[in-house]
């Protein structure tokens, strides 16, 4: 039996088909992947389903029978429960005012709160969904704000379930509770259905693929018959190299370092603590930590963007903690920024002018203060050339381009002016497989040819294929620091939770 | 929702020359509901727009009676601009433009005994440093506390038309019933291009502040800096470019510019300070840099538009007896039909923002 077929789904934005004629039938039982890179149109797909977006064409049947969604509240009543990307709570409200929230127990007019608490947590124990049901949701860890968002599904008898890049925010460690939970769930006779980018995930739970690429179906197939390679061409369209060969290095001389640096952040209220760390010429050291713990902080004090309390910051021999952002990029100090549209690109500025960004006062951009345009020109084209920026030409806005595309931008500026010391933070977020793999290439190029580098990134598997070391940070702290083969994932993801380690560091 | 999203994005991506297209098209709108309105109101439309256009451009007394109304705007709608260019909203250049001519006047007056051209200049000169120094000020308490600029500005602008003149009365004011300063000297007024009309040649003087605000912001490292910081502060924090000294140097050009206005009416056309002389060109000024999209040649055309409403509504209410209050609704009107591109932008963007694919 067919849980969800949807036949010739066809959706357009403005022009542009999110969606083109995509057939897809996902079996009672199973966990079935949406695979695609950012922009293939997964996440389209599925809010037609959940009845978020009307469809221009085609035709969608559950278990059977053909059904127009056109709000959510249908996709309910017809058992979907969709769990989003970014989580759709109350902070204020506890967990279980959120689960109960449109269909709450009632007692007269009042709200069964004994009841409602049981229910919960009833729900919780059958499918060992972890949830304090009392507590707020502004207090809990984004894992359990997770599985509140499955319980309001469930909650509600949804059969089949939408995830949409469920582990994105989460660690090795809930990534893997949130597993046991869909394979819990599969047993209970749910249905599944996992949307992602990530081969490795779709390789451990799931029972059927369906990849998706430009808003086309590429195929379905099994997962048990299949590899990440071939998962991936389908993806990309191309083959694709998924191991990086990093050369071995001789060490070096220091060519960065940072001693006992401390600062606080109002806003967050967190704390950096006495953070200390060198980085050798030709080295990669990596920063894993769930994101929040400071990296941000981190990056910003690096870059003289956040004030420091404490501490010194050293490059290539020379104290730069009282030099400002410009001073210390003329200095070498490159950054690719964590948030690309916040502060890496001005989106309405086009890329002759991004790509001048933080040089626009300096030969041969500018002379006198005046800006010369045959030097800019020449010189975005170049950038434009070399790192395979996709646009229709030099003039052409920032926003106009793909994620990918942007984040070349960024790193075509950055690198360009050959820096000693490159900070580059989550250089591949939300970049499709494709550019990974040319980024990831393009820092150990950078490591190869002498460049510090500090790599600050959530994705572990990124952490580990281009490290020389890592240092693991949480709550602020530097809490362990070594080797990069010194470190299992698992390690590391427990460290990262705040789980200390004997005999690692 | 396909369609609608589809003609959004084909109103909000229009180049230059459509762009002038959409604002003639609004212009035109706003006429033949003026005529509708001067239909029922009992007078003859023919007529009435007759008068209109004759009085705006059908002769050259008329022509320089435009252009004079078109100066002051040029300047403020400038300022305005500027402003924007950095994502500040100048709301000030009515306190701006008093300090200014206030200014103005008192140097004029003071250093009546220096050769005229030079006299002019120091002049002009002392408006623009007055205007922006009361510009910066909003600039410093933006940059230093966040103080937001509409509403320091607005307040400024009180303080500023009642501080000159306070000024004025204790110390500058000339004898008599009037709330004035002396005249300024003969050698320190600019001359007039026909005679009889006051059109002065402080209108090139606009356009020539046009042209380089034009080029400032198009070739110079200044201007790429006011534009990184009006259109993403964060990134141009990253870059190392110091926001702070950015808004407070661009709220001081705004404030110069604004300052400017009331110079050169002191020097052209009322050759000396009176209390209460500007009829709002500060605020006017506003609408002429939205209808302009806030883009220096914009504003030209914008402010030669206004000016030529104006001095055409006079003649339409000497002529055919309509009252000229129209044409300010007329004006109200055009406004109404070029903003509404920009309400359809911001209504874009939410919905696109709602329909993002991924």
């Amino acid at each position: 039996m067919n849980a969800v077929e949807l036949k010739d789904i066809s959706k357009a934005f403005g022009g542009i088909l999110a969606n083109d004629g995509i057939d897809l039938t996902v079996k009672e039982g199973e966990i079935h992947c949406i695979l695609g890179e950012n922009g293939a149109g997964k996440t389209t797909l599925m809010k037609i389903l959940f009845g978020l977006y009307s469809k221009d064409s085609g035709r969608i049947l559950i278990k059977g029978q053909e059904v127009e969604i056109k709000e959510p509240r249908q996709a309910i009543n017809l058992g979907i429960g969709m769990i989003h990307q970014h989580f759709m709570l109350v902070n204020r409200l506890t967990v279980a005012e959120n689960i109960i929230a449109g269909d709450e127990p009632l007692k007269g007019i009042f709200i069964d709160q004994e009841r409602a608490n049981s229910e919960v947590e009833k729900l919780s124990q059958r499918y060992n969904l972890k949830v304090n049901p009392a507590a707020r949701i502004e207090n809990i860890s984004v894992g359990e704000q997770q599985r509140v968002e499955i319980l309001k599904a469930l909650y509600r008898n949804a059969e089949i379930l939408i995830l949409d890049e469920p582990t994105a925010v989460l660690t090795p460690q809930e990534t893997e509770e949130l597993f046991q939970v869909m394979r819990k769930l599969k047993r209970n006779g749910k249905t599944i259905i996992f949307i992602t980018h990530k081969l490795k995930e779709t390789m451990t739970i799931s029972d059927r693929v369906t990849i998706l690429r430009d808003g086309r179906k590429v195929g379905t197939v099994t997962t048990s018959e299949t590899s990440p390679e071939e998962l991936a061409r389908m993806m990309v369209g191309r083959e694709v190299v998924l191991r990086v060969d990093k050369k071995a290095r001789k060490l070096d001389r220091p060519i960065f370092e940072v001693r006992g640096l401390s600062l606080h952040n109002k806003k967050s209220n967190l704390y950096l603590k006495d953070i200390s760390f060198t980085i050798e010429k030709g080295e990669i050291l990596g920063v894993a930590g769930v994101e929040g713990n400071g990296q941000l902080e981190l990056e910003e004090a690096l870059t003289a963007l956040r004030k420091i309390e404490q501490g010194q910051i050293i490059l290539k021999g020379r104290d730069i903690t009282g030099l400002r952002t410009r001073e210390r990029r003329d200095f070498g100090l490159a950054h690719i920024p964590s948030d690309r549209l916040k502060r890496g690109l001005i989106e309405e500025f086009n890329l002759e002018r991004n790509l001048i960004l933080g040089s626009e006062w300096q030969e041969p951009f500018a002379r006198r203060g005046f800006l010369v345009k045959r030097a800019i020109q020449a010189y975005a084209k170049r950038i434009i050339k070399e790192f395979d920026i996709r646009t229709s030409g030099s003039q052409a806005k920032a926003a106009d381009l793909s994620g990918g595309n942007q984040q070349k931008v960024i790193l075509g500026r950055e690198l360009m002016r050959d820096p000693d010391l490159i900070i580059a933070s989550q250089p591949t977020r939300g970049v499709d497989v494709g550019a990974i793999e040319y980024i990831h290439n393009l820092l150990l190029e950078m490591r190869d040819r002498g460049k510090g580098i500090l790599l600050i990134s959530a994705e572990l598997d990124e952490l580990r294929s281009l490290s020389d070391r890592i240092m693991v940070i949480y709550e602020g702290t530097i809490v362990a620091e070594g080797k990069t083969e010194d470190f299992t994932e698992e390690e590391l993801g427990l460290l990262m939770a705040g789980q200390g380690l004997e005999g690692v560091g | 929702m396909r369609s609608i999203i589809g003609l959004l994005t084909k109103v909000k991506n229009r180049s230059t020359i459509t762009e002038l297209l959409y604002s003639l098209t609004a212009i035109v709108i706003a006429l033949i509901i003026g005529a509708i309105l001067i239909y029922f109101s009992g007078h003859d439309v023919w007529k009435a727009y007759y008068n209109l256009f004759y009085g705006a451009f059908g002769n050259s007394y008329n022509l320089a009676q435009t252009l004079l109304k078109t100066t002051p705007l040029i300047f403020t709608g400038l300022a305005v601009a500027i402003g924007f260019q950095s994502g500040l909203f100048n709301i000030g250049g009515e306190g701006q433009l008093y300090w200014g001519a206030f200014a103005t006047a008192v140097v004029a007056i003071t250093f009546s005994h220096l050769p005229g051209l030079i006299l002019i200049l120091l002049s002009l000169l002392a408006g623009a440093v007055a205007g922006g120094i009361w510009g910066s000020i909003p600039g410093y308490l933006k940059a230093r506390t966040g103080a937001h600029e509409v509403i320091t500005t607005i307040m400024l602008n009180y303080i500023g038309i009642l501080a000159t003149t306070f000024l004025l009365k204790n110390y500058f004011k000339e004898a008599g019933p009037v709330d004035q300063t002396r005249m300024i000297p003969e050698s320190a007024r600019m001359s007039e291009l026909i005679p009889y009309t006051r059109l002065t040649w402080a209108i090139f003087l606009a356009v020539t502040v046009i042209i380089i605000i034009d080029y400032l912001f198009k070739n110079t490292s200044l201007g790429y800096d006011i534009q990184a910081v009006g259109k993403n502060r964060d990134a141009a924090e990253y870059a190392g470019i110091r926001a702070d000294g950015i808004i407070i140097l661009t709220m001081a050009l705004s404030g110069a510019v604004a300052g400017l206005t009331g110079s050169t009416i002191v020097l052209g056309v009322l050759h000396r300070f009176i209390t209460n002389f500007s009829p709002g060109y500060g605020f006017t000024g506003i609408a002429v840099a939205v209808l302009g999209r806030n883009k220096p040649w914009g504003v030209l055309l914008a402010a030669l538009l206004f000016g030529a409403l104006e001095a055409g509504g006079m003649s339409m209410q000497l002529f055919a007896k309509i009252p000229s209050d129209l044409m300010t609704i007329v004006q109200g009107l055009v406004i109404l039909f070029v903003a509404a591109p920009a309400f359809i932008q911001l209504l874009s963007k939410s919905l696109r923002g709602a329909d993002q694919s991924e």
